[in-house]
């Protein structure tokens, strides 16, 4: 039954952050963008739902597009991390020898980073730019599927259904892909759920600090940044961005939990 | 024992040179040419060619990476091209303010969450199980940096009880040095509270259901003593080694705080140095605390042994 | 003191599981005699640890107590204060688990776990303390106890560990010992000298012994009386001769009657050409390195090893854990590499690798010992089965079909096909692994030790399975185990291994009627039977 509350609340949370996103990308109520001195910090009211900032653009569109903006680059650095990662991950678990020590030697080394340092480092290499951000996060995360992954396929081949599968004369790379793969997507899905959650917030941390999403470009990180100065005078502007956040990690971390009560071979 | 340490701190060594060709293969990236990018605009032709000639651009990159590398070995990391002070320097002065306050952070955690979460996990599913864990969730979805603007807000500008802005060095006043270090202190604390939480519990509720510790009761021990002397020993070692992730990753992370708070930390040279393009100080960050991150996991699997004692026969 | 008056009496015990409240053990009464050896026997799901932990007041949560009292020498357990229960625990009932493996805290030296329980329970010094640990260690025959004081768990071998937790727990000398299948992850010869050491040391000190078991074997050698229970019900109880030779209720005969007999003796129309054959084999494992500049070591697991089977004929090749036998099965499947000698398949020698490996796959097949893990757990039963037929060269889907129709109308699994694994019973599953093995009907099997991991009952269903198959498909088989009871019904050749070598082969009947080599009559010694 906890189980249940941990999913149904998460579900709720993600699922509401997921509909207000798809909308966003899609329609705001003001454009983002759209400057209105008159009308600058007024606070939340009919008009204007959650308020607006210091050149009079709308918080709640902002807010909307923002989750979007950093639902899409999350999104897709989880894919291409998950991607990679399991196809070096499978390569090195399945073929060992020096494969899997060159690319363990790789992977060690980038792992050896603090995540966000390396995503820092990467960014300035490439720039900021969303690419850079997708492909600053990935590097920064694929090597953790590659651990996972890797760790898998080992403890995998010592199961007898993949020495069946060679048994009944199966060559290596059907064995991987028909027994050992699928087997995989477990323990990939429970890392996926907590990356998708660390990306969000190091992208939004990444924004706060300027090195992320440039202004005016709004995202939920770079809209806390901008809030530093009207701290006092225009609370909302500080509450809003960074409710948002918590609100999603929320409901991802509880998702996560969910997910991996349920996936636990010891309840099925 | 000591074949385990020994490997141990052996198998660092190929881990430190790749940390250090990332960094140099990272830098060597940046699109424009090396001596310009560590010297800045100001330079003049005779000071390029003389960084041309130390960088050993002339020469093939491996050699060029050992250059460097040996460098770095003699504890050269450049100049600043913001203000011209020796690098290594700068960064150890800044490491020490961020350290100070993620270590303290951390101990306070600590030493909340692991009895937390072995509570919890004792009474696991009842209420108090239910909110310590709620409660735990609750800590670590919030962004830190968020977390610190409210308790600025809170503390600093409502309340008028904490400096808002500036840090005054502890060995300068204590007193002063303490006020402006407690809130960020206290953000980073209650956030690693949540995280720690769980992960004691997690690994709590693993022993539990071993036979050793039904083996204990069954001998007739209290339950106070079946815990600390039969759970804990056993929880804990996992714990340790999220402690040592979590010291590295907040590291890396603090340039948040450091900015929300404007402590002098590293974070916030990193980032300085990012936005003013001095690529010295970038370089050295980097590198710098890659190898601390490094040493850090070192650390914890040299005292893994300690709690788990079939680790230190292999 | 009235000698029969019982000094354990539990009436009318019922547990029920929270989820479901389903009853785990359901009105279960039974005593026990000052210093008597009972046994309880059931299988899986019976009840019967659920019913011993409930002794202790050791219920796992989940499982609560529904109904019924147990009382001992007048003390009424179950409403006793957690205080006064734990006083009992260890000084008067102390507890043997399963699992030699878990059971030590490996975190603690050997020395202090032991010491707990005397320090929790007597006024003893901590000299005292260790003169008893080390009298009672070298009791239990360990072989260095002043070493062993300071060693940790992780350094001893299963067998050991679990004479150590003997040796803990009798240090107290409790009135009452319950030993919760205590050997059950042994093999047979060690279970054997672990047992024996129990009944001796229980003898010396008056302790009663309560044995949690599903080895009916070794009920009708250790225990004076017998209860068994059925789903969480008693079914009979009595003197243990009187219950297993003359059984008054149809569950018990059925649990007697699974126990492998002698089957008649089969004279097998074999060609006199052997089917496969295994010359001088040899596999060695390379050990790992000890420190920086030692010689990597090799470990020798079979040792220059001949066997032959002919075509029809079951071999069974039997030993104790590091035998050899299970590498031996690999190496001349070719699933293990061999490092000397050779395998001949028909006359011809197989390959090591390669394709010309593949026709030789087709004709031979592995059933694997651990139902649980010899399935992909994301395949349906069907496709399993007829994956092996796929690599058959020229079959229709339509061929394949009907060939894993067939196969699974064999087996008893009609029906099934659509199935997961998890949905099954361990006994299903084994089930499944024969008929993959089977579906290309092959010409030889290597059955590793196929029957272990289950219930009696099933044991013995899924043993006349096999025996049936091969009587309508005539492949040979090289049945691996370490039960002799099993082998004793299904082989018509035995094979001893010993240290990676055959110390000795010959047919059923000669092997148990007139064994030769003193390990095999250890290994004889040691299988309780009836």
């Amino acid at each position: 039954m906890r189980l249940r509350a941990n999913a149904l609340i998460g579900g709720v949370l993600i699922g509401a952050v997921l509909v207000v996103a798809l909308i966003g990308a899609m329609w705001t109520p003001y454009d983002p963008l759209e400057i209105d001195l008159l009308s600058k910090l007024q606070s939340p009211s009919a008009t204007h739902w959650l308020g607006t900032d210091e050149f009079g653009r709308d918080v709640a569109s902002r807010a909307m597009a923002g989750a979007a903006s950093s639902g899409f680059i999350a999104l897709f650095t989880v894919i291409c991390a998950v991607l990679a990662g399991t196809a070096v991950g499978v390569l090195a678990g399945f073929l060992r020898g020096w494969t899997d020590r060159v690319l363990m030697a790789f992977n060690d080394a980038l792992l050896a980073f603090p995540g966000i340092l390396l995503a820092l480092a990467v960014m300035v290499v490439i720039g900021a730019s969303r690419i850079g951000l997708v492909v600053a996060l990935t590097l920064a995360n694929a090597p953790s599927v590659v651990r996972v992954v890797r760790g898998t396929v080992l403890s995998l081949r010592e199961k007898e259904y993949v020495e069946a599968s060679r048994m009944i004369g199966n060559p290596e790379w059907v064995t991987m892909l028909r027994h050992v793969l699928p087997n995989c997507i477990a323990p990939v899905s429970v890392l996926a759920t907590s990356m998708f959650g660390w990306v969000l917030l190091a992208e939004s941390a990444l924004s706060f600090l300027g090195l992320g999403v440039a202004p005016p470009a709004p995202t939920w990180g770079n809209m806390l940044s901008g809030a530093r100065s009207y701290l006092e005078s225009a609370v909302w502007l500080g509450l809003v961005p960074g409710l948002c956040i918590a609100l999603t990690l929320l409901g991802i971390n509880l998702l996560g939990d969910a997910l991996r009560d349920r996936l636990d071979p010891r309840m099925q | 024992m000591l074949a385990y340490l020994v490997r141990r701190v052996a198998m660092t060594v190929p881990t430190l040179l790749l940390v250090a060709l990332t960094v140099f293969v990272l830098m060597r990236l940046i699109p424009g040419d090396p001596a310009l990018l560590m010297l800045g605009d100001s330079a003049d032709a005779a000071q390029l060619a003389e960084a041309r000639r130390q960088l050993g651009l002339d020469q093939p990159v491996p050699l060029q990476f050992m250059h460097w590398l040996v460098q770095v070995l003699q504890g050269d990391f450049g100049h600043s091209i913001a203000n011209g002070q020796a690098v290594l320097p700068l960064i150890l002065e800044r490491f020490q303010v961020s350290a100070s306050i993620v270590l303290v952070a951390v101990a306070i955690a600590a030493l909340i969450a692991v009895p937390a979460g072995l509570i919890a996990a004792w009474k696991q599913n009842k209420p108090l199980d239910v909110a310590i864990v709620g409660g735990a969730t609750l800590l670590l979805s919030v962004p830190s940096f968020w977390l610190g603007l409210l308790l600025l807000l809170a503390f600093g500008m409502k309340l008028g009880w904490l400096p808002v802005v500036g840090y005054v060095p502890l060995t300068e006043d204590f007193g002063q040095g303490l006020l402006y270090i407690v809130l960020p202190i206290a953000t980073l604390a209650l956030i690693e509270t949540g995280v720690l939480t769980r992960m004691s519990r997690a690994s709590a509720i693993e022993v539990l259901r071993l036979e050793y510790v039904t083996h204990a009761r069954a001998k007739g021990a209290p339950e106070s003593q079946v815990l600390r002397r039969h759970v804990l020993p056993n929880a804990f070692a996992p714990t340790l080694t999220l402690i040592g992730l979590v010291l590295g990753h907040l590291l890396g992370g603090i340039a948040v705080l450091e900015t929300v708070f404007t402590l002098p930390g590293l974070g916030r040279l990193l980032v300085d140095a990012i936005f003013a393009r001095d690529y010295p100080v970038v370089q050295g960050v980097l590198l710098f605390t890659a190898l601390i991150y490094v040493a850090i996991n070192l650390l914890v699997d040299l005292c893994y042994p300690l709690f788990d004692p079939r680790v230190a026969a292999q | 003191m009235n000698a029969e008056a019982p000094f354990l009496h539990v009436d009318g015990l019922k547990l029920v599981a929270e989820r479901g409240g389903n009853a785990v053990v359901d009105g279960v009464s039974f005593d026990v005699k000052r210093g008597e050896f009972l046994a309880i026997v059931g299988e899986s799901g019976s009840g019967k640890t659920m019913a011993a932990r409930a002794i202790l007041g050791l219920l796992p949560p989940g499982i609560r107590h529904a109904g019924g009292r147990i009382t001992m020498e007048g003390t009424e357990l179950l409403t006793l204060a957690p205080e006064a229960l734990r006083q009992l625990r260890g000084a008067k009932i102390g507890m043997v688990f399963q699992e030699p493996m878990v059971s030590l805290n490996p975190a603690m030296r050997i020395g202090a776990q032991m010491a707990e329980g005397l320090k929790l329970h007597t006024n003893l010094s901590d000299l005292q303390i260790r003169e008893r640990i080390l009298a009672m260690l070298a009791r239990v025959q360990i072989r260095d106890p002043e070493r062993c004081i300071d060693a940790w768990p992780h350094e001893f071998s299963g067998g050991m560990r679990q004479r150590i937790m003997l040796a803990s727990v009798m240090l107290l000398k409790p009135a009452l010992l319950i030993a919760d299948e205590p050997t059950t992850a042994l093999d047979t010869l060690t279970q054997g000298e672990v047992l024996d050491l129990m009944t001796e040391l229980a003898r010396e000190h008056g302790t009663a012994v309560l044995l949690i078991t599903h080895n009916l074997g070794l009920v009708s050698r250790y225990a004076q009386r017998v209860v068994v229970l059925r789903k969480g019900e008693l079914v009979e109880t009595g003197v243990t001769a009187h219950v297993l030779h003359a059984p008054a209720h149809a569950y018990t005969r059925q649990l007697v009657d699974a126990l492998p007999r002698r089957g008649p003796t089969t004279t097998r129309p074999g060609t006199p050409e052997p089917l496969i054959e295994a010359r001088q084999l040899s596999v060695s494992f390379p050990t790992a390195k000890r420190g920086w500049f030692g010689r990597a070591g090799t470990h020798l697991a079979v040792d220059a090893v001949d066997l032959t089977v002919h075509a029809g004929e079951t071999v069974a090749v039997v030993g104790g854990s590091g035998s050899g036998k299970t590498t031996l099965g690999r190496a001349m499947l070719r699933l293990a590499a061999a490092s000397g000698g050779e395998v001949l398949f028909r006359g011809q020698p197989v390959p090591a690798s390669g394709k010309a490996l593949q026709p030789f796959r087709l004709a031979c097949q592995l059933v694997f010992q651990d139902p649980y893990s010899s399935l992909n757990p994301r395949q349906r039963i069907g496709d399993a089965v007829r994956e092996p037929l796929r690599l058959v060269p020229g079959m229709s889907a339509a061929q394949m079909q009907a060939r894993v129709d067939e196969v699974l109308d064999e087996v008893g699994l009609t029906g099934f096909a659509r199935r997961f694994p998890h949905e099954l019973s361990g006994g299903q599953r084994q089930r499944v692994a024969i008929a993959r093995a089977i579906v290309r009907r092959p010409a030889f099997v290597v059955a590793d030790e196929p029957v272990s991991a289950l219930d009696m009952s099933i044991q013995a269903q899924v043993l006349a399975l096999f025996q049936s198959l091969q009587k309508t498909h005539g492949f040979a088989c090289l049945f691996i185990s370490h039960d002799l009871a099993a082998v004793e019904q299904i082989a018509d050749r035995v094979v001893v291994m010993e240290a990676g070598r055959i110390v000795e082969q010959g047919t059923r009947d000669e092997v148990f009627d007139a064994p030769q080599h003193a390990y095999t009559r250890a290994l004889l010694a040691a299988a309780p039977v009836l």
